[in-house]
């Protein structure tokens, strides 16, 4: 038995030095992110890396101030640096010894990379608004949808739904050049309306979803109701909807996901900066500064990101959930 | 049919016909659309003119064209069974009873929630070849690391690296069917003095085949629409030497850049195909080896 637990004991060890090794290599690029997001310039760019972001403090006048370094010489036996305090423009000289160094986030890069992309309490705005929208007409169209594809037992319904399963497979490129035609005929172009107007027709994917938690119920509630006198859609709304929060919610969070990520339709729909939304115009500040502020660009980044992962945190245990459930009957 | 049965049927379409009404708008009409105008010469705002198969003949000899075709078939040949590798292994890691398990999960999950705009933002810095912490990583085990965007030969393993960090989904939808795998399998194959490599060559892969099926049909059709990542870092003309110049983008280029809405809608037409095609090909080899419990 010894020979055995030596064994098992080494099989621990390979598992949990290849999750912790895997999971490094994971987390990495994410804090990558957060470091550069919270450092200066001149720290982004430096070999080897370096993690913590710092600053510099020379005392200038009896005050403590932050400063940025510049080259250092030789003079008299002893070492100086140039240096310029923040907010200044002049460079000044102390002793080299002089200058403390110490640990400090630059918070303020988040606020400096919002000032710079210019239009970003619009890009906010929109994508709020879209988020709302969106989840408000998938959660209800979808809902209704799947209603009448799972608790209705009408003539002909499984083959119907095989048709919407089949629509799932149509590539977006393959609908939108008509797409954009018909938007611009109508003239919505350069405005919302095409980016939250067709979740109110509710989508295959989310129809499934929905369809196998209301399958779940037992048709005998419906049945009580219905020789009770009442109609489907009271049925719908006061019985199967409060009994399906749970489903409801994942395929809210879904859309929250698929409208906060979504790239290519704004890219194709929206042409004027005030209508952007946060991914379009996080692109969009990445054209105009990228290559070289990488701080600002991972703070922006970072904004972009943060409240997907807040959300996650929060609601960690319904997107597990409904990323399984989309496989299990796949 | 009876009256009852009418009103049924009546009641179920009334409460799909937000469905009905997105299928004819937003299904069937631009997919024959794109029918149409893939068969001629078409410009936004103007009319199309009928050109017959003149597009699909062009696509042919357009260098571009088996250029993007080219890169994003060879991308998703290595992405796909990589991603398929990747999810499956993190998920069987983090199946073993152990210490630590939801956070470990939650961490291989994490990139998952990323968008993709900031997934592309965050690997170009990555990547660089000068600063990047990939570069330095590499360089603390001792290898000169390539300057991965600029170079073409490291365009496309970017993007599959890239593809592997977002594997979170199919490795947690993994990990769902391996939770259900029932345990007395593992062990009466344990008495049988089974190896762990046989029992998850002839019990857990045979189990949850269909889930792994799902994965890759899914991979298939995720990456052969590739357009994010590449259309962001490398531009629409596709980076060094058109070396990661992928389908979508390019066809996205010819719609709305170049003013060939018709060719678009050809190729578009082409994508559908070869998704077709390929789902057909992976669910026709697969066929055999899925196992559906319920069957």
């Amino acid at each position: 038995m010894q020979g055995n637990n030596v064994f098992i004991l080494i099989k621990r060890a390979i598992l949990y030095l290849l999750l912790f090794g895997g999971a490094a290599l994971f987390l990495i690029p994410l804090l990558w992110m957060l470091s550069t997001a919270l450092k200066p310039i001149e720290q982004t760019m430096t070999m080897p890396p370096q993690w913590i972001p710092y600053r510099h403090y020379v005392e200038i006048d009896g005050e403590r101030v932050a400063a940025r370094p510049g080259p250092a010489y030789q003079e008299d036996g002893r070492e100086w640096i140039r240096v310029m305090p923040e907010g200044e423009e002049d460079w000044r000289v102390v002793p080299a010894d002089e200058v403390e160094r110490a640990v400090s986030p630059r918070w303020e890069n988040f606020g400096d990379a919002i000032r710079a992309m210019r239009y970003f309490p619009q890009y906010l705005r929109n994508t709020l608004v879209l988020v709302i929208l969106t989840v408000i007409g998938t959660v209800s169209s979808s809902a209704l949808a799947a209603y009448g594809f799972s608790r209705i037992d009408w003539r002909g319904r499984n083959r119907v739904f095989l048709i919407a399963l089949a629509t799932m497979m149509i590539p977006f490129p393959v609908i939108m050049v008509p797409m954009y035609t018909l938007f611009q005929t109508i003239g919505w172009i350069g405005t919302l309306r095409p980016l939250w107007v067709p979740t109110f027709f509710a989508q295959a994917f989310n129809i499934f979803l929905l369809r196998q938690f209301f399958l779940t119920i037992p048709k005998d509630l419906s049945d009580a109701a219905r020789i009770d006198g009442c109609g489907e859609f009271r049925i719908f709304m006061q019985i199967i909807l409060p009994l399906c929060k749970p489903a409801l919610l994942v395929v809210g969070l879904f859309q929250f996901m698929t409208t906060w990520n979504d790239f290519l339709g704004p890219l194709i729909y929206l042409t004027e900066q005030e209508n952007f939304t946060l991914a379009l115009g996080l692109q969009f500040f990445q054209s105009q500064h990228g290559g070289t502020e990488w701080h600002y660009l991972m703070a922006a980044s970072t904004i972009v990101v943060l409240p997907v992962i807040v959300l996650f945190f929060f609601a960690q245990r319904q997107f597990i959930e409904g990323i399984s459930m989309t496989g299990v009957k796949g | 049919m009876t009256r009852g049965e009418r009103r049924t049927l009546l009641i179920g379409l009334a409460f799909i016909s937000p469905w009905i009404m997105g299928l004819l708008l937003m299904n069937l009409y631009p997919v024959l659309a794109t029918m149409y105008y893939s068969f001629t010469d078409y410009v936004v705002m103007a009319r199309p003119i009928w050109i017959g198969t003149l597009n699909y003949r062009e696509m042919g000899t357009d260098p571009v064209f088996w250029q993007s075709l080219y890169n994003t078939v060879s991308y998703a040949l290595i992405a796909i069974p990589l991603g398929l590798l990747f999810s499956f292994l993190i998920a069987v890691m983090l199946n073993q009873a152990m210490i630590g398990r939801s956070v470990f999960r939650t961490i291989f999950f994490l990139p998952a929630m990323v968008p993709f705009v900031a997934v592309a933002m965050i690997w170009l810095w990555v990547f660089h070849g000068q600063f990047g912490i990939l570069n330095y990583g590499l360089q603390l085990i001792g290898v000169d690391g390539p300057n991965w965007l600029v170079d073409e030969r490291y365009t496309k393993p970017s993007l599959v690296i890239m593809s592997i960090w977002s594997v979170g989904g199919a490795m947690v939808i993994c990990l769902a069917a391996l939770q259900d795998v029932p345990r007395q399998l593992y062990e009466s194959a344990e008495l049988d003095g089974a190896s762990f490599w046989r029992q998850v060559w002839h019990i857990t892969i045979p189990m949850i085949s269909p889930v792994l099926y799902f994965n890759l049909i899914m991979g298939i059709i995720i990456s052969l629409q590739l357009f994010i990542q590449p259309y962001i870092m490398f531009g629409p003309e596709g980076g060094p030497n058109r070396s990661a110049l992928f389908y979508a983008v390019y066809l996205y280029e010819n719609a709305f850049s170049y003013g060939n809405m018709g060719y678009a809608c050809a190729m578009a037409w082409v994508l559908f195909m070869i998704i077709v095609i390929m789902t057909w090909l992976a669910t026709r080899s697969t066929r055999k080896r899925i196992y559906y419990a319920g069957e």
